[in-house]
């Protein structure tokens, strides 16, 4: 039950909304309050989680229609995203608080009802029903971008839902398929089923896996197909980018993960070798591509197609170590970046513009915004005790058990990273104030710096004690990576601390 | 046996403390406030250290104290874990001492300074990150140290942040650095692989318990792995060829360029080799390189040192050759040379950059030697101790940069892993040393003041080299940021809170080397038998028993050590000679010999273009592909336009959802409904045959 309460009160709090007076002041403080009660149904989950077991909890199950399931369940990696995403979703309302003031009530109802279908999608364990969510985060996000986003909004709307409708529908095709054949659209049913010996063929197997694979990754977005997601950012207003590159991405890398790995172990091992060359251009050219954007949320954006390469790659390594670190980049991504997409609407709202040649200096009238950038900007970078390191740290010591020369290659986007990031943020911040009309911009609110604050925490917390998601995350990638790469580490059992000690 | 707890995470996390309280709150303070705070919890971290030091001695050593995991997985685990034997010791009193003494005189020195509290908040921040460095019992938790004192770096250098130099100059020290941290990572990759852990006790024992790890005679993985941690370290330690960071960095305020540039941060490097030296030891041919890369960066920093005019540049360069040296310590399988060398180095190279604050606080933020001379009557204590630290570094007994580098020469010298050309070259090096350093004393503190002074033949420098000009007018704008409350008419000594850092660690650049006296001068080497439990050398690990080369040291070679002794100070005197002559003697035979070898000159002058051949060669080209193949083509003519096209034969779907019912978004629509028809077909194809 609990699972239903936390995927559905956005939605029931939307049609409250709905129902409510266009007072923008009301609704704003109701889209607040029912986003957080959200969240603090979701704190339940990790409360109550059975740490080291690896099957689904918090399981609901009934019939729906026909062979369909309304199926929920959590493991250790849905658990986290659910909880990312119900962490976001209320810091996207305080950062919309000011910067929409047209057709708000319809903003915030998008927004609760994106919520839901985002947090359906890490929940549903029946195909079909993954699919509905899967289709539903589409149209509010579309709508998002195409109606409070910038000057070039409907084209960048229209692309972000075309490349990922026409790739849907290869899952579509995918599920239809498996339904037909395993009489199931429920996830363990069908993983069962394909699981066993000789059935069916090969081939058919690889046309499953690219007919999931493909929709997958243009979400996440891997190279090439990455072009949507720079114009969805620029154009979405600043609470469309922090949930698209929060979460919505996520979803992709989740996808590859369930679907992809869970689901055709084979066909993932078969096809890892150019998924993963394709996850390393992605870092290495996402990063190339960052550092020479004249714009701050196109930068951030080619930063996110550089970092989600990192979680393709630790997934395809089908290591213990690599995938832990893919999921906890995941949420590594959604935190950092969530900030930095945070932090440039606020820039927007003050200069109505994200070209780095109109800011500079910013510095000196801005220092309480400075420094949480900062911050945002080093857990980006991936400096050890904010959260960004111990992600890549393990997918990059993954991707180098697998195939030492992907772990090399993947390793040198920490100079990338380092390259751009310290880049954006000497053009924006450092040097001589470049137009005097700079000088008296205002620093951050208190409301902003409430919005600020909790990303901020998260990102030292996950830095420093990693291991509180890891026990739950652990156990759970061990049960979706059946097939594991037997890593050449030669140790058998766990160090454990007295060993050390001599 | 029930060891003790000596908590040793207090002493990172006290300076933690006072960044976190100046960094929250200091914008609230009054600036004696954030002294108190910031210098509180370094001394009473320095006082833990202490304290952890003499309780270490009764103690077994490793004590190793772990607090709980930072990283956990199913197949990997990394701890806060502390690690205290004879090496940490040392670095973590080196670091607290100095560090203290370096945030005293900073109190002084940055009084005048907007953003006091950011400035010390940054200290402490740093102060956090290096002890956690060389306390960390992994190499995952001194990676964090590592990472972490390059970004107090970052910051630090940074701090005039309103001057484009200074926010390059931090930049391009994070970046250059990451560079070296790249092959930091690869090497731990490779330990993790091999070794199943980072910790240092797992990895150190399995290395000398078993009989599969003997010294390569090949370049095996352990030679891979030394190879990597060496570039790590050559990134850290500023070496050739990722020292370029260095030089730039002291755009930051002299202090930090005391603490961070000179005695402790760019030691890093040479503390992670002799830690490593369980595995360097067994990797001769990765030792051969390290004593390569510090032999040559020595001699070739050394070169850059003697031509340049600004007194912290100058400073600077004789850093990155004086870690050459302890490079090529470890190179030649002396790590306890190298780290004796590194602790001497401290004291004088911390108190040569402070007196040049305290040089430069006194002619109001001039840094140009050629404006300076004649301050010796003017600013006495700050004169001596100066000439203090200067015969320190250029090796004059009995002080203690002649027992360190005259003890890394000697082994620099012997075979194995040294060769006589490494002690020749380390020779002249030597002589360059002693030559630029009184080179600069002459320069700033003998002949007369020529504050505010330009002459037409500097001007016709600054013409024909336009790169120094620059950086001259960079070092002008900095002088009046850095010290813009001071005046610039009467030249005035430093405050006591400036000079008694100065004066103890004058004493100390004195006395430090009397711990390691060498047998031939009938010492005892007190400071190497100390640091031998820590350190594991190549005769110890082929089996040799320890006392073997002793005896071989008794009989035949003690003449010799004592040749080369007298030699490297007859050296080190010909250097100050030589300084003595041109600068104070004959002040115009300098430009008379530039003159003669304009070409050599203007080379050497401008640090051999090795900034502008890395952008050349580097930098412009990828920021080029970038931006022309990859982002405008690829990206948004390739793939852009492969997918455009693919949808509209007319026109871009930017004109907006108006269209819909009529334009390219049906096209678009068809394009899905097709697609996804043939899939579907397809797959019930599939499904029905």
């Amino acid at each position: 039950m609990i699972l239903t309460f936390v995927t559905f009160i956005p939605a029931v709090g939307a049609v409250l909304l709905m129902l409510m007076p266009r007072n923008d002041k009301i609704i704003r403080w109701a889209a607040l309050l029912i986003s957080l009660l959200a969240f603090a149904f979701s704190l339940y989950l990790p409360v109550h989680f059975q740490n080291g077991t690896s099957g689904f909890q918090f399981q609901v199950d009934t019939r729906w229609i026909g062979d369909i399931h309304y199926r929920l369940g959590a493991d250790g990696i849905s658990m986290w995203l659910v909880l990312l995403t119900t962490f976001l979703v209320p810091l996207s309302v305080l950062v919309s608080w000011k910067s929409v003031h047209d057709r708000v009530k319809e903003f915030f109802v998008l927004l609760l009802l994106l919520e839901t279908a985002m947090i359906g999608v890490f929940l549903a364990l029946d195909m079909f029903l993954f699919y509905v969510f899967w289709e539903a985060t589409l149209i509010p996000m579309a709508l998002l971008i195409g109606m409070y986003g910038h000057e070039r909004r409907i084209y960048a709307a229209v692309k972000f839902f075309l490349y990922t409708m026409v790739a849907s529908v290869f899952m579509l095709a995918a599920i239809i398929w498996l339904y037909i054949h395993a009489g199931s659209f429920d996830y363990t049913a069908i993983q069962e089923w394909l699981g066993r010996p000789g059935h069916p063929p090969a081939d058919v197997l690889q046309w499953l896996f690219l007919g999931f694979f493909i929709a997958f990754a243009v979400k996440v977005p891997l190279f090439p197909l990455h072009t949507w997601l720079p114009d969805a950012h620029v154009e979405a207003p600043t609470a469309g980018s922090v949930l698209l590159a929060g979460v919505l991405l996520k979803m992709g890398t989740y996808g590859l993960l369930r679907f992809n790995v869970g689901l055709f172990p084979d066909q993932a091992h078969h096809n890892a070798s150019w998924i993963n060359v394709l996850a390393i251009i992605g870092i290495i050219y996402g990063a190339l591509v960052a550092l020479v954007q004249p714009n701050l949320k196109k930068l951030i954006a080619y930063s996110s197609v550089s970092h989600l390469g990192f979680v393709v790659l630790g997934i395809f390594t089908f290591t213990q170590i690599g995938i832990d670190g893919a999921v906890y980049q995941m949420l590594n991504h959604g935190v950092s970046t969530g900030a930095l997409f945070m932090l440039a609407g606020m820039l927007y709202e003050r200069k109505h513009t994200y070209e780095f040649g109109e800011f500079g200096g910013l510095a000196t009238p801005m220092p309480i915004y400075a420094t949480f950038f900062l911050i945002a900007v080093l857990s980006s970078v991936g400096l050890p005790l904010l959260n960004g390191f111990v992600g890549e740290f393990l997918v990059l010591s993954g991707a180098f058990q697998y195939k030492m020369l992907y772990g090399i290659l993947g390793c040198s986007g920490v100079i990338w990273s380092a390259a751009y990031l310290l880049w954006m943020y000497q053009k924006v911040f450092y040097g001589p104030i470049q137009h005097q009309e700079n000088r008296a911009l205002r620093d951050i609110d208190l409301r902003e710096q409430l919005s600020l604050w909790p990303v901020t925490v998260m990102a030292l917390v996950m830095g420093v004690v990693s291991p509180y998601w890891m026990k739950a995350i652990d156990p759970a990638v061990a049960a979706v990576n059946k097939k594991a790469v037997n890593a050449k580490i030669e140790i058998q059992k766990p160090l454990n601390v007295s060993e050390n000690r001599q | 046996m029930n060891e003790p707890n000596l908590h040793l995470w207090i002493i990172p996390l006290l300076p933690l403390v006072g960044a976190t309280i100046n960094g929250l709150l200091g914008r609230h303070f009054k600036n004696g406030m954030v002294a108190t705070v910031a210098l509180f919890f370094t001394g009473a971290s320095f006082v833990h250290a202490v304290w952890a030091a003499l309780q270490g001695a009764h103690l077994a050593l490793p004590h190793v104290e772990e607090a709980g995991n930072w990283i956990w997985t199913s197949s990997f685990q990394a701890p806060f874990g502390f690690y205290l034997d004879q090496l940490s010791t040392v670095m973590m009193l080196v670091v607290t001492g100095v560090g203290f003494l370096i945030h005293l005189y900073s109190v002084g020195y940055m009084a005048h300074e907007g953003g006091f509290y950011r400035f010390f908040a940054y200290l402490n921040l740093f102060m956090f990150f290096m002890l956690t460095l060389v306390l960390a019992n992994n190499y995952l938790l001194m990676f964090v140290g590592w990472e972490g004192v390059g970004l107090a770096s970052y910051l630090l250098i940074g701090f005039f942040f309103l001057k484009d130099s200074a926010a390059n100059a931090g930049k391009k020290a994070f970046i250059v650095n990451r560079i070296g941290d790249f092959a930091f990572l690869i090497g731990m990759f490779l330990l993790i692989q091999n070794f199943g852990s980072l910790n240092f006790g797992t990895i150190f024992n399995k290395l000398n318990e078993s009989s599969l790890w003997p010294v390569e005679t090949s370049f095996g993985v352990l030679s891979v792995i030394a190879l990597m941690l060496m570039i790590g370290a050559t990134g850290k330690s500023a070496q050739v060829p990722l020292y370029v960071w260095l030089p730039d960095a002291m755009e930051g305020p002299t202090p930090v360029s005391a603490l961070i540039h000179a005695a402790t941060m760019v030691t890093a490097g040479i503390y992670m080799i002799a830690r490593s030296s369980a595995i360097f030891s067994r990797a001769p041919h990765t030792l051969l390189i390290v004593a390569i890369i510090g032999c040559i960066t020595a001699v070739f920093a050394a070169t850059m040192g003697m031509a340049q005019t600004d007194i912290k540049r100058v400073l600077a360069y004789s850093t990155v050759s004086q870690l050459g040296y302890m490079f090529m310590a470890c190179g030649v399988a002396a790590y306890s040379a190298g780290i004796f060398h590194l602790m001497t180095h401290a004291f004088f190279k911390a108190l040569l950059f402070l007196g040049a604050g305290s040089v430069i606080h006194a002619v109001g933020g001039e840094q140009d030697m050629r404006r300076m001379g004649g301050l010796r009557k003017l600013i006495p204590v700050t004169f001596w101790v100066m000439m203090i630290a200067t015969l320190a570094i250029a090796g004059i007994p009995p002080l203690a940069g002649f027992f360190s580098k005259d003890e890394i020469l000697w082994q620099a010298s012997r075979l194995p892993y040294g060769h006589i050309i490494f002690w020749i070259i380390g020779l002249i090096t030597a002589g360059l040393t002693s030559f630029y350093m009184f080179r600069l004393i002459f320069m700033t503190f003998f002949g007369e003041l020529r504050l505010g002074q330009v002459d037409e033949g500097q001007e016709a420098h600054k013409a024909n080299a336009p790169a120094h000009a620059q950086h001259d007018a960079a070092s002008q704008s900095h002088g009046h940021a850095d010290d813009h409350a001071h005046s610039h008419g009467g030249v005035h000594e430093s405050p006591w809170i400036m000079l008694a850092p100065l004066v103890v660690l004058a004493v100390l650049s004195v006395v430090g080397g009397w711990v390691n006296i060498p047998k031939a001068l009938g010492g005892n080497q007190g400071f190497a038998n100390y640091l031998a439990p820590a350190i594991h050398t190549p005769a110890e690990i082929g089996g040799e028993q320890p006392g073997a080369r002793e005896v071989k040291e008794e009989e035949g070679e003690r003449g010799t050590e004592l040749t080369f002794t007298v030699l490297s100070v007859v050296v080190a005197f010909a250097g100050l000679g030589l300084a003595w002559v041109l600068y104070v003697k004959r002040p115009e035979l300098p430009d008379r010999i530039t003159t003669s070898i304009r070409g050599m000159y203007v080379l050497v002058k401008n640090k051999y273009y090795v900034d502008e051949i890395y952008n050349a060669l580097l930098v412009t080209p990828l920021l080029a592909i970038s931006t022309y193949v990859f982002w405008r083509g690829v990206d948004q003519g390739v793939i852009d336009g492969t997918v455009n096209g693919l949808g509209s034969a007319s026109k871009g779907i930017g004109q907006g959802l108006r269209h819909m019912q009529s334009g390219n978004i049906r096209s678009y629509a068809a394009w899905v409904a097709a697609g996804g028809a043939a899939v579907i077909a397809y797959m019930i194809y599939l499904g029905v045959r």
